[in-house]
């Protein structure tokens, strides 16, 4: 733990971009996310971390409703993003998807060509009035994404036949051409080398200045550099939340303090 | 009814292979001095072992015997039938069952104690009331037994009966010495489970190697008789004519344009109407449908494809050929107050038909198709805020697609190859026309009327089922393993 970089960075702001109470998520009988209450920050950078299968995944899915995919998912309490109880009878989930996108833990391309791809959601959500704003759009999300030297002279190639790193970065290009206001990332350096990672802290760290930002990441380095605030999760309990530079270095529970030792998980 | 001699032939295999399942197993035990962690293999294994020996090789040598011995006697036994008897009695196969018959007659006027073996060995046609003596125990003859058919029976009997005395020997040395062999070699140390092994994969390769030689078989055959067909009648006319005209005095026109023309106008028709009907179900099942819905609609469609094609065939004929009629047909009666349909037989009325029987077909496969698409696609697309109908449009779709087209073509090639609904729907005028409210006939109806009544197996009219059969193999064979290869293709997209 000696060479981690920690930074003490000042919370630009100070507004609640998403608000859970009381979040209990079920998969049938399997009690996967015991009474939750959680504020997210605007204009911040928050890390999910924790043990695997402790539900960090199910409780990110749960902030833009992907698990009303799921059958036998149940999600119990309340979730406001801007003030409004996104689980309401009223919010479009589809609306609402696209205001808070997601990067998937396994990269997921569609079998298409890289470009339509990451043109996808500007192309369903209307985002661009002619060709060569999408082109534009296009091209900026694959560079922000750092993968634009890698796929520029191959934009018709097919997505699935990128190697894993780089279908990575495609999805989170793709995530990132819809300009979501909150972007939620599980895991997306897990199949990356350093350089792309840094390429993709830099990202998230840009994406901060306007944007909130939620990243799952088992690499405690990772969670220090780009996040501000740090959310440990174990067996679907949210134990401890805080500034990460706090929770990195005095952390008030003992399971929080195993944890980053690698003591347990 | 008592066991022949061969029935007890397979009971002494039987027995013998028993027992020397258990000889071998408890020998093995025994070499191990009752420990059975020193055998190579479990003690079953050695006596499935010593079965097998004892029973495959005389269970084989007896097949191919039973096989073998009728066409070798007959064969000797034909040399005593002179000239005179074929030319008259029109063939030797005719002749040979005759003596066939009398043989029977005389085994059987034994059993019943109408005549003593030796009696029955030298009795004399001229002397001898056959005909009434064989009369007598129930087996009717024809006419009077000719000396020499009667001579050639009773060396046939002879001929047989010793034949079966040397195969049951034979086959029953065979067994013991199987049993006895595997009994010997069996100890500690030999390795019954790689031998029994063996012996599973040469079955199982038997069974694989049975089922592609029929194939071949069945393709051969229809190669000969298509060959045969080619000798009498121009190529040129089966595939460049224009007509089909079939005359069963000679001189007809066998064209099979109008026939692929009849075929394919009605297979377009069944796909156009099973291919959008298919894949909406399919949509509907595996993408919105809940579990209960789907488990209920699955099944209920797929009892669609247990219908017999006959019953669809009667269907069409009797309900959906005249409510066509009272549409399109029946001038001022009509629904529309046009004529233009005359019969319930038409093209139209075989399309729908076998387009509601390929239905079930094509959507249970799109719909396993659909299924096999990741769920992480459709998360993907859902989490950049895609509705259900765009993300089944723009993305499972697509991805399914090749699954699709390989499941249309393997529909195609069922609708080119039905018969029974074309037989009852679609009439048997062969033409080219572009109105499908006319009856038209497609290759596998020909076929079928090409080869029902009196035919004579000789003459071009019937040697064109087997050329236009060969034709409609290929056609679908071709379909079919294009189909696959998409098929195949598309499921290693994501594995
Ligand atoms: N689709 C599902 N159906 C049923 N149970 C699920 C499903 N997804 C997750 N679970 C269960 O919910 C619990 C939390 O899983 P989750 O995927 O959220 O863990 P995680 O913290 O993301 O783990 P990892 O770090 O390995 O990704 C686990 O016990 C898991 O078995
Ligand atoms: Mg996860």
């Amino acid at each position: 733990m000696n060479d981690m970089r920690i930074l003490e960075r000042d919370v630009d702001t100070n507004t609640i971009k998403i608000a859970a109470r009381g979040v209990q998520v079920y998969y049938g009988d399997n009690h996967a996310i015991k009474d939750v209450d959680v504020d997210i920050q605007d204009k911040t950078v928050t890390a999910f971390i924790g043990p695997s299968g402790c539900g960090k995944s199910t409780f990110l899915r749960c902030l833009n409703r992907m698990n009303d995919t799921i059958d036998i998912c149940r999600v119990e309490g309340d979730i406001h993003i801007d003030g409004e109880d996104i689980y309401d009878k009223r919010v479009d989930p589809v609306q609402l998807r696209a205001k808070v996108g997601m990067v998937f833990q396994k990269p997921n391309p569609f079998p298409k060509s890289i470009y339509d791809n990451v043109a996808y959601g500007p192309r369903i959500h209307g985002l661009a009035k002619n060709k060569a704003e999408l082109d534009e759009i296009v091209e900026n999300a694959l560079r922000r994404a750092a993968i634009w030297n890698e796929v520029k002279d191959r934009l018709n190639a097919p997505g699935t036949g990128l190697s894993g790193g780089q279908q990575q970065r495609l999805c989170i290009a793709r995530a990132v051409a819809t300009e979501p206001e909150v972007l939620l990332m599980d895991e997306p350096c897990s199949a990356l080398d350093p350089i792309a990672t840094a390429q993709v802290e830099e990202l998230i760290d840009e994406l901060r200045q306007n944007y909130s930002v939620v990243i799952v990441t088992h690499s405690m380095q990772q969670a220090a550099r780009v996040s501000q605030k740090t959310a440990f999760f174990h067996l679907g309990n949210l134990v401890e939340y805080g500034e990460t530079g706090n929770i990195f270095t005095n952390p008030e529970d003992p399971r929080t303090e195993s944890y980053i030792t690698g003591r347990i998980g | 009814m008592a066991l022949g001699l061969t029935g007890y032939v397979v009971l002494a295999i039987i027995l013998l292979t028993v027992a020397a399942f258990f000889m071998a197993r408890s020998r093995a035990k025994s070499t191990a001095g009752g420990d059975i962690r020193l055998l190579h293999s479990l003690p079953n294994y050695y006596g499935y072992n010593a079965a097998m020996f004892a029973a495959v090789p005389a269970f084989g040598v007896l097949m191919i015997w039973l096989l073998a011995q009728p066409m070798i006697i007959e064969n000797s036994v034909f040399k005593l039938i002179p000239e005179r008897i074929v030319s008259e009695g029109s063939s030797r196969g005719l002749v040979m069952s005759d003596v066939r018959r009398v043989a029977e007659g005389l085994d059987i006027a034994v059993a019943r104690g109408a005549l003593t073996d030796d009696e029955a060995g030298s009795m004399r046609a001229d002397a001898d009331d056959v005909r009434s003596i064989l009369g007598g125990v129930g087996v009717a003859l024809g006419s009077d037994v000719e000396p020499e058919v009667l001579q050639a029976a009773q060396q046939y009997r002879s001929k047989s009966e010793t034949g079966t005395f040397w195969m049951s020997t034979t086959v029953v040395t065979l067994a013991l010495l199987g049993a006895a062999l595997a009994i010997f070699v069996t100890n500690a140390d030999f390795r019954a489970r790689n031998t029994v092994e063996r012996g599973a994969l040469t079955l199982l390769i038997l069974a694989a190697s049975l089922a592609i030689l029929t194939t071949v078989g069945i393709v051969l055959s229809m190669l000969f008789e298509s060959i045969n067909f080619f000798r009498l009648h121009p190529w040129t006319d089966f595939f460049f004519g224009g007509s089909w005209a079939p005359n069963f005095r000679g001189d007809s026109d066998l064209s099979i344009l109008p026939l692929l023309w009849g075929t394919l106008y009605i297979s377009v028709i069944a796909l156009l109407v099973a291919v959008p009907i298919g894949l909406f179900a399919a949509i509907y099942l595996s993408e919105y449908a809940g579990p209960k819905t789907r488990s209920t609609a699955k099944p209920l469609l797929e009892i669609l494809a247990g219908i017999p094609t006959i019953v669809y065939g009667l269907f069409a004929l009797l309900t959906v050929g005249p409510a066509l009629v009272s549409i399109f047909g029946r001038g001022d009666n009509g629904l529309l107050g046009v004529d233009w349909m005359s019969g319930a037989t038409a093209v139209l009325t075989a399309g729908l038909v076998m387009g509601i029987m390929l239905i079930p077909f094509v959507s249970s496969l799109s719909d396993d198709i659909i299924n096999a698409v990741p769920q992480s696609m459709r998360d993907g697309s859902f989490g950049l805020g895609a509705t259900h109908s765009e993300t089944i449009r723009q993305v499972v779709l697509p991805a399914a697609l090749p699954g699709i087209v390989g499941a249309v073509l393997l529909a195609a090639s069922r609708a080119i190859g039905e018969t029974m609904i074309v037989v009852l729907g679609a009439g048997a005028i062969a033409k080219f026309s572009l109105n499908p409210l006319e009856a038209m006939t497609t290759i596998t109806t020909r076929i079928v009327s090409q080869l029902t009544g009196d035919t004579d197996f000789a003459s071009p009219e019937t040697l064109v089922a087997f050329a236009l059969g060969l034709t409609l193999f290929v056609l679908t064979l071709g379909l079919n393993v294009l189909a696959l290869y998409i098929v195949r293709k598309y499921r290693e997209q994501y594995e």
